[in-house]
């Protein structure tokens, strides 16, 4: 019996900046349809491993197959013809200043798809009211938001051209807990209202488990448990335990200098 | 000895760091240029750049050249009096602000003016993921922050220059024909006796030199910045330094190219 290929499947990703190595031999899969959180300390790996993917960082080592092709073996059009399918919130929303709301959320549809300006303008209207925002918001400047307007903002740009894939960089970071719940249900609106497969790095323990239906951790450089988001806070695993509890004494032992 | 040798070992470190640097910047702008020629291309974001670059810097550019102008006419009526050469501040003038000071001039505005700008704007771009954004939304930054503006840093300082001849040369005929005496008629006859097309030209060309500098100078500094806000700050001095630094040395390049016999 064939298993389902994956929708991303890394092997033994590495990469390592001097003598630091920051990704030790990931592996992992992301079925088709999953949340996927991956979880991992400040300084783990856990956005590097995500510029890895998204082919903002190039791996020392490894592979990186979406729909199972190796993108690291594609050439510079084909790797773009493969990150077209990709939706991507960053941390900091990473909106561009220069360009008002309407247009950061179109910027895909004019960019890749070529999309007449009155028309990528009405589906950034309509994508804005998905994540909440009136039509009224798109004439602003992102330098006139809030930070979890943003954020919202950044969701609606991600979604605008309906990816296969979608990518959260710390999606409820410096949010208050009732933004960041705002937030976490509409990644898992548009989640699956697009049908698409979301892979989320987060060390927010109530994001994680809002958001993921499945969850893995990332200690030095290696994916050390991976499980049912549900099972995050009871994995068994001492690290995840210490991690996930918060807890001073464990497994896991932070570089302090005194 | 082992002084000696630490000296050596510090010089060949500042010569190897000088040849990576050079590497990196030529890289940087053949990748930049051959965007140029590549498409898709961003209209829009040359028209901006080149609005930014053209039209708001013409204040700035007409008073410089304006003044320029002036003070070169007062100081070489002082200067030629002695040898009862006034008749030649004309040909002065209008020879130094369209081959020398029209273009130099300009070109450190410009430098201080929009290389700061885009240094600051592609930095910060750069350090709140702007840049790496528009990578995940299928978008060359090459092409479309870089690209656009080198053209319009290549197209918006000829025509500054142009306007900062015309108003040089108008300085300089204010000041002989209100302070120094000279009939107007035979002022503007002595200088378009003088001036020769290969003046007007050659300044242009140095303009359009110079504005592929500052652009690259800004675009590369902003594109390479790193470390938060001291990171952008520090791009943006070194684009303007290096942009200043470069404008000169390309002035002597392009003058021998010129006017060497």
């Amino acid at each position: 019996m064939s298993e389902a290929v994956p929708k991303l499947r890394l092997r033994g990703l590495r990469k390592r900046f001097g003598d630091k190595i920051v990704l030790d031999g990931i592996d992992l899969d992301v079925a088709p349809g999953t949340s996927m959180v991956v979880i991992g300390g400040s300084g783990s790996g856990k956005s590097v491993l995500l510029k890895c993917i998204l082919g903002l960082l190039e791996p020392d080592a490894g592979v990186i197959e979406i729909d199972g092709r190796d993108i690291l073996q594609l050439d510079g059009r084909e790797r773009e013809e493969a990150r077209a399918h990709i939706g991507m919130l960053f941390q900091n929303a990473a909106l561009f200043d220069s360009l008002p709301v309407w247009e950061n959320v179109a910027f895909g549809l004019l960019a890749r798809q070529h999309m007449s300006r009155p028309a990528a303008k009405a589906r950034a209207v309509e994508v804005l009211a998905q994540v909440g925002l009136a039509a009224s918001v798109g004439e602003l400047r992102p330098a006139e938001l809030s930070g979890g307007m943003q954020k919202r903002v950044g969701l609606a740009r991600a979604i605008a051209s309906q990816p296969d894939i979608l990518f959260f960089d710390e999606p409820t970071t410096g949010l208050d807990p009732i933004m960041g719940a705002i937030i976490d249900g509409l990644i898992v609106d548009c989640v699956q209202r697009l049908g698409s497969t979301a892979v989320a790095i987060t060390h927010d323990m109530a994001s994680a488990r809002r958001i993921g239906n499945r969850a893995a951790m990332i200690n030095t450089g290696k994916i050390i448990w991976e499980g049912p988001a549900g099972e995050l806070m009871d994995s068994g695993n001492p690290i995840v335990d210490q991690f996930t509890h918060g807890r001073r004494e464990g497994p896991i032992q932070m570089e302090l200098r005194r | 000895m082992s002084r000696a040798l630490n000296a050596i070992a510090a010089v060949g470190r500042g010569v190897f760091a000088a040849c990576a640097i050079t590497g990196r910047l030529t890289l940087f702008a053949l990748s930049g240029l051959s965007h140029l020629v590549r498409p898709p291309f961003y209209g829009r974001m040359f028209a901006a750049a080149l609005v930014e670059m053209a039209y708001f810097s013409l204040p700035v550019v007409a008073l410089t050249a304006i003044f320029t102008g002036m003070v070169l006419a007062l100081q070489s009526s002082t200067g030629l009096s002695r040898f009862s050469a006034e008749s030649g501040i004309a040909n002065l003038v209008v020879l130094s602000i369209t081959r020398e000071l029209g273009p130099v001039l300009a070109g450190l505005m410009v430098a201080g003016r929009v290389g700061a700008a885009m240094a600051a704007e592609i930095g910060t771009m750069r350090v709140t993921d702007q840049i790496d954004a528009l990578r995940t939304l299928s978008t060359n930054p090459m092409k479309y922050l870089v690209a656009p503006r080198l053209l319009a840093g290549i197209v918006a300082l000829p025509l500054l220059v142009l306007v900062a001849d015309v108003l040089g040369v108008f300085g300089g005929f204010l000041i002989a024909t209100v302070s120094l005496g000279f009939a107007p008629r035979i002022y503007l006859q002595n200088t378009m006796d003088f001036m020769q097309t290969q003046d007007v030209v050659s300044g242009l060309v140095k303009a359009s030199v110079f504005g592929f500098l500052i652009t690259l100078m800004g675009c590369y500094h902003g594109y390479n910045s790193r470390g938060g806000a001291q990171g952008v700050g520090a791009a943006t001095t070194s684009a303007v330094v290096a942009a200043s630094i470069l404008i000169l040395a390309f002035d002597y390049v392009l003058t021998e190219l010129f006017f060497a016999r």
